[in-house]
């Protein structure tokens, strides 16, 4: 197990390396200037953007690009944004909001998922199971901008539950409602895996086996049923909490997050290669640890399955 | 840097402006409006609280960003102020701007100027302020507002060599509270640009720690900072107990809230948690002016659009034939298709709050007339080939507008192959900027000061984008700058523009609008369409 663990950590070394210098030459190759980008319509004093094109070291070739920045990397340094701060602080402010969002909807997909996707599985045909594969479907289907505006026009102005935007209320009020938004694609997606998985699960001899020797029909569903039918839903949850940070950038503008999905967007318009490295090297290491963490809880779940 | 000012930052998905449209019509919008309509007593006090884009830089000089510039408002000074009504240059830090020949000006100060930490304001903190602008290897946004100054060329070297000096010889100061600005050329304009934030003083906090001075500028206007700048989310002003100025503020704070979707910020405004959106999106103008009443006001601005031609195309070098595009574009019609009428149809090459501008100096060329366009192009020998259109992709209603461009020129000229090329505005600049584009492009102009001479002198001057020349024009230009003063300066524009007008290097398209809206809360409410924005501190609180 910690061999295991040590050699899915050294993997993780050559998938970042791969990635940053991947996205570091989709930057590079990328035509235009981006220091005349940022001048718009306006002639823009020439020596001004040699020094800004020497600052940011614009004009080296894409090798000696990427040296520096892995030389800074090991040293802590991931380079400057276009407005001169530090890509590690505009990281840092950014990165717990996001995180606090994504755990937030990862949290609520999860219990709502699995939650409704148990009770319609145990109510199969009935009006209950209807609903749930009928609501997961509208979930699934409606965009996350629509929902995000609806959500915040409803509960936020109407009726004043929730904050409408910003993230000044902290945690959890400022998160909730956006968290919510964020979940339901997932929610649906999760409810529906649970579902099927504990159907047949439940049509498996182990538990009709179970049943047999007279256990209680509740240590038959959770104990038997569940733990085995959560395997496929906990791959899906580890990819999906990855997918969460990534996919918050929509969620984040709507109800104005000042998280890292706000600042990749800029800065892939402005074409900040450090900050879009910087963020991605973070989402890839989220990536990987979830990958990881699905791995582990694998064996735990379901002995079959063994690390060595 | 100046499309900055109200786009590019704001860039975040404008895409979903026409869906949050929807949203808000399937759920009516609520509350926020005219609740209480008494009058704001006009009495000190209170705070309110402002939307804001995030901005680039908060030193001045540092930033040529409309949304920096709002907050550099309320913390600093200017030499001069632009009165809001006019857009003529009024006394503000200093106490007289003169000059016997518009080449060497003498800017005096008033005596008893603070900045927020105690430091005397100085004819030095304006020099060093200005040369720190103007030196090039700091990289400063507003370089080039000092490039009339004499030295400039010193301090901003083409050969890729640092310069010799750090000053400015057009710079001297005499004493503690007069300056004296030399020029390289006459520039009866010059008053004006003292109105712009780069030419605000800087104490010497600006340069011993200029990281930390940008997340908390210390000025000498009105409002200081209470707090850092908190990126991404909040910039909050107080009332600055040292100012002795001309403009004391009735609140007692101002609080800017950052929103990166114009949209969320109007949401905010309609359930009461901000007191001000300076930029309504336009898609939401009927909305707001219903449910906002007589708290929301259009007023227009100094930003237009134009067509830009490629002159070094020789399918573009005939007049007649940029008259014929010209005459081919339905401007009324796409302004309210696209823009819910808040853009108003350009019928000349400047913003119709300059003065000097005129109604119709553009003639028929700018009428939509589409068989005289016919006629024109006939005339011109047709058009061959493929007709491209190039824009950048930064915003939704630029592809909606170049659509209806596109449809009008197959429709009314019988120019069948009309094409896009759309991309980053990263990528876009560098092509036009090296006249490799080979059609018809988006050109965005956002004046700096109310000029004439602004416009024309920065579209159609020294190296100009559409490659057009005219020794005539830029004589003319040069007399209106030589002229005894900016008012005077006005005939000879005229003349200038009317000569751009006859030969059309570009093409007028419509000149922007800005749309606000605030609570019942705040009143004494005054915008202006200059550099200013919202006079910070006139607005009056109910507290």
């Amino acid at each position: 197990m910690g061999r295991y663990l040590a050699r899915r950590l050294l993997y993780a070394i050559p998938v970042l390396l791969a990635t940053t210098f991947l996205i570091h030459t989709l930057v590079f190759v990328l035509p235009g200037d981006p220091i005349q980008a940022l001048a718009g319509d306006r002639p823009i004093s020439p020596s001004v953007v040699a020094e800004l094109h020497r600052r940011y070291h614009l004009d080296d070739p894409l090798f000696v690009q990427y040296a520096r920045y892995l030389r800074g990397l090991l040293s802590g340094d991931l380079g400057r944004t276009f407005t001169g701060e530090p890509v590690a602080d505009a990281l840092a402010g950014h990165w717990l909001v996001t995180l606090r969002l994504g755990l937030t909807a990862w949290f609520l997909e999860t219990v709502l998922g699995i939650g409704l996707g148990v009770w319609a599985a145990l109510r199969r045909g009935r009006w209950a199971d209807r609903a749930v594969l009928g609501g997961t479907t509208l979930a699934a289907a409606v965009p996350v901008y629509i929902l995000g505006y609806l959500a915040q026009l409803v509960l936020g102005v109407r009726l004043g539950w929730f904050p409408v935007a910003g993230a000044e209320a902290g945690w959890p009020g400022a998160y909730l409602l956006p968290g919510l938004v964020l979940a339901c694609f997932g929610a649906g997606y999760v409810a529906r895996l649970t579902r099927s998985s504990v159907l047949e699960s439940l049509g498996a001899d182990y538990v009709r086996t179970a049943t047999a020797k007279g256990l209680s029909r509740r240590r038959t569903v959770v104990v038997h049923a569940l733990r085995n039918s959560l395997v496929p839903v906990v791959t899906f949850l580890g990819i999906e909490l990855g997918s969460l940070l990534a996919g918050a950038v929509v969620t984040e503008y709507i109800f104005n997050l000042p998280g890292i999905g706000q600042q990749v967007f800029q800065a892939i318009q402005l074409r900040e290669g450090p900050t879009v490295v910087g963020i991605t090297t973070v989402l890839v290491l989220v990536f990987c640890l979830a990958n990881l963490a699905v791995d582990l809880l694998y064996g735990l779940l379901d002995p079959r399955i063994r690390h060595d | 840097m100046l499309m900055l000012r109200r786009s590019a930052v704001a860039l975040a998905g404008h895409s979903l402006a026409a869906l949050a449209l929807l949203a808000a019509t399937a759920t009516g919008c609520a509350r926020g409006s005219a609740d209480d309509d008494r009058p704001v007593p006009a009495v000190p006090g209170g705070s309110y609280s402002v939307a804001l884009t995030e901005p680039d830089h908060l030193t001045p000089g540092r930033t040529t960003s409309s949304y920096a510039l709002q907050v550099l408002e309320g913390l600093f000074d200017t030499p001069l102020a632009l009165d809001p009504h006019d857009g003529h240059p009024v006394p503000l830090a200093a106490r007289s701007v003169t000059s016997d020949d518009q080449r060497v000006w003498t800017v005096a100060l008033r005596p008893d100027g603070v900045f927020h930490n105690g430091e005397r304001v100085t004819a030095h903190s304006f020099a060093a302020a200005w040369e720190a602008a103007a030196y090039g290897p700091d990289g400063w946004d507003a370089n080039s507002y000092f490039a009339q100054i004499e030295g400039y060329d010193a301090l901003n070297p083409t050969d890729g060599r640092p310069p010799a000096s750090r000053h400015l010889s057009g710079l001297t100061v005499l004493d503690d509270s007069t300056l004296r600005v030399t020029l390289k050329a006459p520039f009866s304009q010059f008053p004006m640009l003292l109105a712009f934030p780069a030419f605000a003083p800087l104490p010497q906090a600006a340069f011993s720690d200029p990281d930390h001075f940008d997340l908390h500028p210390v000025g000498n206007g009105p409002f200081e900072m209470a707090g850092d700048w908190q990126r991404n989310q909040r910039i909050d002003l107080r009332r600055a107990a040292a100012y002795t100025g001309p403009r004391p503020p009735m609140a007692d704070g101002v609080h800017f809230k950052i929103f990166t979707s114009t949209d969320t910020a109007y949401t905010e405004l309609s359930a009461g948690h901000v007191d001000f959106v300076t930029n309504v999106p336009a898609a939401r103008a009927y909305e707001a002016r219903r449910t906002f009443g007589h708290h929301y006001a259009v007023r227009p601005g100094g930003t237009m659009d134009y067509l830009g031609l490629p002159l070094w195309d020789p399918r573009y070098a005939k007049p007649e034939l940029r008259r014929a595009l010209s005459m081919a574009i339905d401007r009324r019609g796409i302004t309210r298709a696209i823009y819910n009428e808040v853009y108003l149809p350009a019928d000349s090459l400047v913003g119709v709050t300059i003065p000097g501008h005129r109604a119709g100096a553009c003639g028929e060329s700018c009428d939509y007339q589409p068989d005289r366009a016919r006629e024109l192009l006939r005339q011109a020998g047709g058009f061959s080939g493929r007709l491209e259109l190039y824009f950048a992709n930064s915003d939704p209603s630029y592809l909606q507008w170049m659509t209806a461009v596109a449809n009008e020129l197959r429709q009314n000229l019988g120019i069948r192959d009309v094409a896009f090329r759309t991309m980053p505005g990263a990528d876009l600049a560098p092509i036009l900027n090296s006249r490799k584009a080979t059609g018809p492009y988006r050109q965005n102009w956002v004046a700096d000061y109310p000029s004439e001479q602004d416009y024309l002198a920065g579209l159609l001057g020294h190296g100009n984008r559409p490659g057009w020349s005219s020794p005539a024009f830029d004589d003319l230009l040069a007399r209106g700058d030589a002229a005894p003063s900016a008012a005077q300066g006005i005939a000879y524009y005229q003349q200038a523009e009317d000569l751009a007008l006859q030969q059309l290097p570009l093409i007028p398209l419509w000149n922007w609008q800005d749309q606000s809206a605030w609570s019942s809360r705040v009143g004494n409410v005054l915008f202006d369409p200059y550099v200013a924005g919202l006079h910070l501190e006139q607005v009056t609180v109910r507290h």
